[in-house]
């Protein structure tokens, strides 16, 4: 595990540096480009306002990844069994990924107010779109093979749905997942941006007012871990309920 | 009697007829097996018998007329991969609604006739081929139903595996007395198993010919009696006659 990840930890490491160097050597002023080393002691410095600030966006990225993931498998599931209705809604679901953010997230604000309910919208908004495409075309993948015989047993819609249908998409859904995971964060701080109380969106736009770029970074370097820190439990979460796909190498 | 007669079953599938007014009927405990080139309409065949297709004309007769009479063993082995092949062979039952406890317990002597004891906690891609395809039949004839369909169930095993389960099988089927329908393209294959063979013609499939084999079993792992390989070679030239190619 250390093995693998050290490639990418070198990688981060040589470019961290390169800034470093390329700062002191340029003499370029930290109001325009903050070294590495002074983001971090900025993060270092701020760390009881970021970690206020942290719980807020965590808080909503967490709950709008909820009720996005409830929104996707809930509408997969019925877009399975009503294809009708599938070819109704997808354009609708299509539609809904080319509204620009920077005119939705106002207008939740102004619809929602400054409390959690528009960052839970905008990050279901932003997210559930590649979870219900993987769903659909999961369910779409299972083995016709597989499907007769159940039907051959006897087994029901239903009983189809869950044996085969479901377990096949498994894969699909992580793979929407990780990808959708990714974009939330982003989402969360992008809707506090544009009108909240607290949140690391907020730490940023007050940075930029005061001319921080050092203390912006700082609290982009969070929200990075953030998102690095969810892409690896999914992707746990998926080793886990995944096993099977790895059983064969194992042999 | 839980026999099978098919009469005047004609089909198109996109407008393309696939089955042209065939006919043929298996007797209760016989071994039938249906032969034909790749692509005549064979797997369909089977397809219109477990209901996942209607013909467009003809009759499909079976005393229990309900969908239920069927074993159905598909083309690959269709194992289910996220199951353990203990789930994957109580499938069929515990569709049918049998509790879990009962259905291991049923199905926990079947293993080890099967030669599958040991693995019951395995998943399928962790086993070889050939139990693969053992754990597949054993989903088929677990379920107790009176006609077993097999879709080429030995086609994809190399020769040596597909040697041992041929005759395994027969033995199988002459101790529990099944109605089997074997779908096959090797002709060998259906001389040495069955009672009766059916030709087909290239698609649209009729029946061109029909074939009793009397020779006696078992007929595996030896050289054909004389009177089977006259059979073997009829087949063949009637095949060749009517495939053009």
């Amino acid at each position: 595990m250390l093995a693998r990840a050290l490639p990418a930890c070198l990688s981060i490491a040589a470019a961290l540096a390169l800034w470093e160097a390329y700062v002191r050597l340029s003499g370029i002023s930290p109001l325009v480009l903050p070294a590495p080393s002074r983001v971090a002691q900025q993060i270092a410095a701020n760390r009881s306002l970021l970690w206020q600030n942290l719980l807020p966006t965590l808080r909503a990225t967490l709950l709008g990844f909820a009720v996005s993931i409830a929104t996707a498998f809930i509408l997969s599931v019925v877009l399975d069994f009503a294809p009708r209705l599938r070819r109704a809604l997808f354009p609708v679901f299509v539609v809904s990924q080319t509204l620009p953010l920077v005119a939705i997230a106002p207008l939740m604000v102004l619809w929602f107010g400054f409390d959690l309910t528009p960052k839970i919208l905008l990050v279901a908004l932003v997210t559930f779109f590649p979870m219900l495409v993987a769903l659909v075309d999961g369910y779409a993948s299972t083995e016709g093979e597989i499907e007769a015989l159940l039907r051959s047993m006897g087994a029901t819609r239903a009983g189809v749905f869950r044996r085969a249908r479901l377990p096949s998409a498994l894969p699909f859904f992580f793979a929407g997942l990780r990808i959708s995971v990714t974009y939330a964060v982003v989402a969360a701080i992008f809707a506090e941006y544009a009108g909240a109380r607290a949140g690391i969106g907020i730490v940023i736009l007050n940075a930029k007012n005061s001319f921080r770029p050092d203390l912006m970074l700082a609290a982009v370097a969070v929200s990075s871990a953030l998102t690095l820190l969810l892409f690896g439990l999914v992707v746990a979460l998926q080793r886990a309920a995944l096993g099977w796909q790895h059983a064969g190498t194992a042999r | 009697m839980s026999g099978l007669r098919i009469e005047d079953l004609s089909l198109s599938l996109d407008g393309v007829p696939v089955l042209d007014r065939l006919s043929l009927s298996v007797r209760s405990g016989e071994f039938v097996s249906i032969l034909g080139p790749s692509g005549c309409g064979k797997s369909t065949l089977l397809r219109l018998l477990i209901g996942e297709i209607a013909p467009d004309r003809g009759l499909i007769e079976h005393p229990d007329a309900k969908s239920g009479a069927f074993a159905f063993m598909p083309q690959r082995d269709a194992l289910l991969p996220w199951r353990r092949i203990i789930d994957n062979v109580t499938l069929g039952l515990e569709i049918e609604g049998l509790p879990r406890r009962e259905a291991r317990a049923k199905a926990a002597p079947m293993m080890v006739e099967f030669g599958l004891e040991g693995f019951e906690r395995h998943l399928p891609a962790q086993l070889s081929g050939g139990m693969r395809q053992r754990a597949a039949l054993l989903r088929t004839v677990i379920q107790g139903r009176p006609v077993q369909l097999l879709d080429e169930p030995f086609g994809a095993l190399d020769a040596l595996t597909r040697s041992r389960i041929q005759l395994w099988f027969e033995q199988r089927w002459q101790a529990a007395g099944w109605t089997t329908l074997l779908v096959t393209h090797d002709v060998r294959e259906a001389v040495a198993l069955s009672d009766r063979i059916y030709v087909l013609s290239p698609r649209p499939a009729r029946v061109i010919a029909e074939f009793a084999v009397t020779a006696p079993r078992p007929r595996l792992g030896r050289p054909l009696p004389e009177a089977a390989q006259a059979i073997e070679q009829q087949i063949l030239d009637t095949i060749f006659a009517t495939s053009g190619d």
